[in-house]
């Protein structure tokens, strides 16, 4: 497994992940992104911010094509991956899906054991060339999610059977276990405690010597902490995007000033 | 892409790899069983109602043979009174031979060269055409002596003829009918005597014994079986109401309530012919109501339809929302007068709708009605109501399964099309309660 | 006088009751009717209930309770000394009753006048030919002792039938004055007084459910053990052979029956839980509005079609063609009624109530599960697969037990399909026959309840209601449970 190899923290790379150009979403009629330009680089943490309602989600949904399982949905506009558009009607989203994963905001375990949620990914893309193998994907995801030491002796346990914080590392844990490019989080937190919270965003920082990250938050003091970039959306908008200091200490947008202060102040 | 990742050659998403074609196949075979399922259903409802209506519109048909008969006095009113009581002993014996002969003058008349005998051309015509004679000139004795046009019913096997049941090869083979007599009847045809046409007596007339399908209809079995919807209607809709009301807007969640409410949804769905020994142990045996009645039947089918009538009512109560029990209650009305004036008029479509379908789902119903003697033969229609409501009748869907036990082929197109009659009553109640629900529904 | 009228005027002095306590309401208060505790119409209900509600009570018991009395009465004219066992006592009263009703009916059409059929003189032959005349035939020999027990019986009747309307009526007067004079003050709460009357009808309403099922299981409780008595139980639980002989000497062994049911409603779960579940998942997952608002009522159709049409078209269409094509071809047999035929058609009528179920259970598996494996890049049917069956699968399993209780209790197709000749066999294309078809079999036509013939019929009834019974309990109850875990 090539993720096995070990990076040099220190080289930082900032190369283009996924850019984002003129990006319309529409449910039906309701127009919920209004021609959105993003770009995500690679292994580095970007925040998305903004009150409720406003279209991260959605956005967030619109980067592994998640909103195609919703019948209303319709997405206009360039979302590339590597250059390539995902869009193209030549991609499978189902492979798409596994270079860029997702953790909702409400866990989500399935009605599996432990140890078969997280080997939910590598099973159905193949990862794994046998039990052994498979067997050390999955403690090693449960690891990096600081889920090991508490299930360690219980993976046989239905998922449903986690306390709620628990659930949500598991299932930070089975998408990991996919190795994606790119993980999408969207309000990974919300159910967690304090000390949980940390956990994660201890892991979102690890995550980031790899992958690049997508995080959606409500906690200005978690995109400060965790995030390199932040977007700030606001009714479908994008308000402004740039490096997180740069947001949080000198906006160029008043709407931004008045949401982080608004919260914040 | 930097060193860090080289070492996995990022694949391009445009172009599949073979795993992903693989599961995408497998899709795809998935996919297809979905569709081959569904389809199987809406075939299965197809080919059901193809083999139905092929084998059962012939019913509605039937071939008739005219000729003129003289009602000679002698034979039929020897007293010359004209005095229907007197006549009346002259029994069908003695209108066959009439009938008989007029037919085979007819057919000499008409220039038509036969080897058959006076029998033999007399067993063309229905055996029940002397009952039909004889009934027309007890009704009206002024016929006697005059000649008539009669328009009878030609046997089970030569209308088969007509309608491709029987032909001149299963003619060689069959006792009751000649390839003789088929080729008569061709010949008549031509002539304009005997046609197949439109016949509505299948519909009205009272059921016929083995020997005469082609006289055969469901005048009784859906008299009873109107019969019998009224009695479920009169019963099922005040008391499926009446609990599902108490169910609804009174029970206080303890044991008996508990009881019943288990108690409804297990009847639900107990084999409707347990309803039948019920029925047969209680209202027959114990409680010594006449067999083969309508109330019986009616009795049973309430039971069985109660449960559906009550769970479809619960529905409809539990869609009214709260806020305007709180406004009656608000109002100073006390919790029945809430309930009976205010909860109960907007429930109404619901309950009407979930009635109609539990009646439909009555209407079908055979088994039980097997055990309380439904089965039964009966050729008199029962007297009007309330009295009729004793009397022996049939049902739709038990004169289906009595057609289908007789070993004369026609009665298989008999059945089938009581089915096709049962079958429109059925859509056009289903119609009734889909339209009733969609002129009525309420979004809250 | 005759019951209907004695009805009609308990429902005309109720009437009376309503007009004369709102009168008497109104009177009260001078027809200030804003001083009355309730509207004065409660009032009038009110005793309108006093005069009708006692007085059927009494009307309903004493009808009960009457012929009971009176048998007793005239029971030992008969029995005395001719009769000891039950069965033959029994015998003796049923014909006594009949040429008791058989005399009403002569006297009804004329063909006896009022004294000759209470007349002792009456020569027994006379009497017999003329009840025959008026179309009444009397079971056994009537002997004298019956006639002049069913006269007996007569006149005790009529007697009882006076006494009955004085109390009767005299009862619904007596409600009435009491209701009216005592309880239509201005201070009584009239309306309070009805609606409790009102519940009470409600709840009487809903315990019918509860005496419907009481019904269900004593009436074939009793019938079961006196069958019982006269066969032994062992042999009809553990009998490999189902043999009626009318003439006696009968083998009723349940299992051949048995056999017959389960493997028919096995063949017919094996076609229908496949479509059914496919369908459902199709229709769910990947059908688009307009095909699903199409093809799910469709299916829905098959549902509502009564199971004899089933049963004809087991009886003419699938039967023949699957001996034609299948059965005889491949030397299984030659019969168009056959374990296949009707599993197969059992099937189909089964498909809807499959998908049906199934398309509820796998809507209620929640969409953040199906998001979850999109997620993580599964495909739609491996979602399905790996996912949203194993999340469904206790109510997929409740609502095959449901079917599974249906096709086990499923009558009609099997009679016009499976045939009638029990048999314990393998052969898919054999004729085998069921409970259900032999519960019909022994109770439809002249039976004899006196027989185990026709007892074991509520035997097989009582096997039938516990199978089913226990299926749909153990079925509500997981199907309960799955939707507690997602709500
Ligand atoms: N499935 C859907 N169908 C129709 N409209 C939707 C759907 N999902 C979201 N919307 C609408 O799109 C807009 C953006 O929703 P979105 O969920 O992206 O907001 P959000 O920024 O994530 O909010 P929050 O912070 O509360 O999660 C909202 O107005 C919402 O009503
Ligand atoms: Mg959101």
């Amino acid at each position: 497994m090539n993720d096995l190899q070990v990076t040099d923290p220190t080289v930082q790379t900032r190369a283009l992940k996924i850019s984002a150009r003129q990006v319309d979403v529409f449910y039906g009629d309701t127009h919920a992104i209004r021609k959105v330009d993003v770009d995500i680089a690679d292994k580095t943490v970007t925040a998305f911010i903004g009150p409720s309602g406003c279209g991260k989600s959605t956005f967030l949904r619109c980067l592994n094509r998640m909103n195609d399982t919703i019948d209303t949905a319709r997405v206009a506009g360039k979302i590339r991956l590597d250059g390539e558009d995902i869009y193209d009607p030549r991609v499978d989203p189902v492979q798409l899906r596994a270079r860029v994963g997702i953790v909702f905001q409400k866990p989500n375990p399935f009605p599996k054991s432990i140890y078969d949620n997280v080997a939910y990914g590598p099973r159905i893309h193949g990862l794994a060339r046998d039990k052994a193998a498979l067997g050390g994907i999955v403690e090693k995801s449960l690891r990096r999610a600081a889920l090991w030491d508490e299930v360690k002796d219980r993976l046989g346990a239905p998922g449903t059977s986690l306390s709620g914080g628990q659930q949500q590392r598991l299932c930070i844990a089975r998408a990991v276990a996919t190795s994606p490019e790119v993980l999408l989080m969207d309000e990974p937190c919300s159910a967690l405690d304090p000390i949980a919270t940390a956990q994660v965003e201890e892991l979102i920082d690890e995550l980031r010597r790899r992958y690049s990250v997508v995080i959606v938050t409500h906690s200005m003091q978690q995109a400060a902490r965790v995030s390199q970039n932040t977007a700030v959306f606001h009714l479908g908008e994008l308000v402004e995007f740039g490096e997180t200091g740069q947001i949080f200490t000198n906006p160029n947008d008043p709407r931004t000033e008045n949401y982080i202060t608004g919260r914040i102040g | 892409m930097t060193d860090a990742t080289a070492a996995r050659p990022t694949p391009s998403l445009l172009a599949q790899d073979n795993r992903t074609r693989h599961r995408n196949r497998a899709e795809v075979r998935f996919r297809a069983f979905g569709m081959a399922a569904m389809g199987t259903g809406v075939l299965a409802l197809a080919v059901l109602l193809a083999s139905v209506v092929s084998n059962g519109l012939g019913a509605f048909r039937q071939t008739f043979i005219t000729f003129p008969v003289v009602l000679s006095q002698e034979r039929l009113d020897p007293d010359g009174h004209r005095d229907p009581a007197a006549m009346a002993r002259v029994t069908t014996f003695g209108y066959a031979p009439l009938i008989g002969r007029a037919f085979a003058d007819h057919v000499a008349a008409l220039g038509i060269e036969t080897g058959l005998g006076p029998r033999a051309m007399a067993a063309m015509l229905s055996e029940e055409a002397p009952g039909q004679l004889r009934t027309a000139v007890l009704a009206n004795p002024q016929l006697v002596g005059e000649t008539i046009t009669l328009d009878v019913l030609a046997s089970g096997r030569i209308d088969g003829y007509f309608k491709g049941r029987v032909t001149l090869e299963s003619a060689e083979r069959d006792r009751n009918v000649s390839p003789e007599q088929l080729r008569l009847a061709e010949t008549l045809a031509q002539a304009g005597v005997l046609t197949t046409r439109f016949n509505q007596n299948f519909i009205t007339a009272p059921d016929a014994s083995g020997q005469r399908p082609e006289a055969a209809g469901l005048g009784v079995a859906i008299l009873g079986s109107f019969y019998m919807m009224l009695v479920v209607l009169v019963l099922t809709l005040p008391i499926g109401v009446a609990a599902s009301i108490y169910l609804e807007e009174f029970a206080p969640k303890n044991r008996f309530t508990d009881l019943i409410e288990v108690n409804i949804s297990n009847l639900a769905a107990v084999p409707s012919i347990v309803f039948g020994i019920l029925g047969l142990a209680i209202f027959i045996n114990f409680a010594g109501l006449p067999q083969s009645a309508p109330i019986v039947g009616g009795l049973v089918l309430t039971l069985m339809t109660l449960p559906t009538i009550i769970i479809a009512t619960r529905a409809s109560l539990r869609a009214v929302p709260p806020s305007i029990r709180s406004a009656a209650l608000g109002l100073g009305a006390s919790r029945m007068q809430s309930v009976f004036h205010h909860v109960l008029p907007l429930a109404a479509p619901g309950i009407l709708t979930g009635t109609i379908i539990g009646l439909a789902q009555a209407l079908g119903e055979t088994a039980p009605l097997l055990l309380v003697g439904m089965v039964a033969f009966v050729r008199e229609y029962p007297a009007p109501l309330p009295a009729g409501l004793f009397d022996p009748a049939s049902a739709l869907p038990v004169q289906v399964y009595n057609w289908t036990q007789r070993s004369d082929p026609a009665f298989v197109e008999r059945a089938s099309g009581a089915i096709i009659v049962l079958l429109v009553v059925l859509i056009f109640m289903n119609a009734l309660a889909v339209l009733l629900r969609r002129r009525f529904e309420r979004r809250w | 006088m005759p019951l209907s009228w004695l009805l009609a005027s308990v429902v005309l002095l109720g009437a009376s009751g309503y007009v004369a306590g709102r009168r008497r309401a109104l009177a009260g208060v001078g027809g200030k009717c804003w001083l009355l505790h309730s509207l004065p119409h409660y009032y009038g209900a009110n005793v309108a209930i006093f005069t009708i509600v006692p007085a059927l009570m009494v009307l309903a018991v004493w009808l009960l309770v009457q012929p009971l009395v009176l048998e007793r009465q005239v029971a030992p004219m008969i029995t005395g000394a001719a009769f000891q066992d039950a069965d033959a006592r029994s015998l003796a009263m049923t014909d006594m009753r009949r040429v008791a009703r058989g005399l009403d009916v002569a006297v009804r059409q004329g063909a006896l006048t009022k004294e000759q059929a209470r007349s002792n003189q009456t020569e027994f032959t006379d009497i017999r030919a003329r009840l025959g005349r008026a179309g009444v035939a009397p079971g056994g020999a009537v002997t004298p002792e019956v006639l002049r027990a069913a006269q007996r019986y007569r006149r005790l009747e009529a007697t009882g039938s006076i006494l009955m309307t004085a109390a009767v009526l005299g009862l619904a007067a007596l409600g009435l004055a009491y209701a009216c004079f005592t309880r239509t003050r201005r201070e009584f709460r009239a309306r309070n007084a009805v609606e409790r009357a009102v519940l009470a009808l409600l709840i009487l309403a809903s315990a019918i459910a509860i005496l419907t099922t009481v019904g269900i299981v004593l009436s074939m409780l009793f019938e079961t053990f006196n069958f019982f008595e006269l066969y032994p139980w062992h042999a009809f639980f553990f009998g490999l052979e189902w043999r009626p002989r009318f003439e006696g000497g009968s083998e009723l062994g349940l299992l051949p029956l048995l056999w017959g049911t389960l493997y028919i409603s096995f063949i017919a779960l094996l076609v229908a839980v496949p479509i059914g579940l496919f369908a459902a998942i199709y229709m769910a997952e990947y059908a688009g509005h307009r095909l699903r608002a199409v093809a799910k009522p469709l299916i829905e159709i098959l549902a509502g079609i009564p199971t004899v049409v089933y049963g004809l078209f087991a009886l003419v269409t699938v039967g023949p063609i699957l001996r034609d094509y299948f059965a005889e071809p491949l030397g299984l047999g030659s019969s168009s009624s056959s374990v296949m035929t009707a599993g197969i058609v059992m099937g189909l009528m089964l498909i809807p109530f499959v998908s049906s179920l199934s398309d509820d259970i796998i809507n209620a598996v929640p969409q953040s599960l199906r998001d979850g494996s999109y997620g993580l890049g599964a495909t739609q049917s491996e979602t399905i697969k790996q996912v949203i069956l194993p999340a469904a699968l206790p109510g997929i399993v409740g609502a095959v037990l449901l079917a599974a209780s249906r096709a086990i209790g499923e009558t009609m197709i099997v009679v016009l399909g499976a045939g009638a000749g029990a048999a314990l066999s393998l052969n898919p294309f054999e004729a085998m026959t069921t409970v259900t078809v032999k519960i019909v079999g022994q109770l439809t036509g002249d039976t004899d309840f006196s027989s185990p013939e026709a007892l074991v019929a509520f035997a097989l009834g009582l096997t039938l209601f516990v199978i089913t019974l226990g299926l749909n309990v153990l079925a509500l109850y997981i199907v309960r449970k799955y939707r507690e875990q997602y709500e």
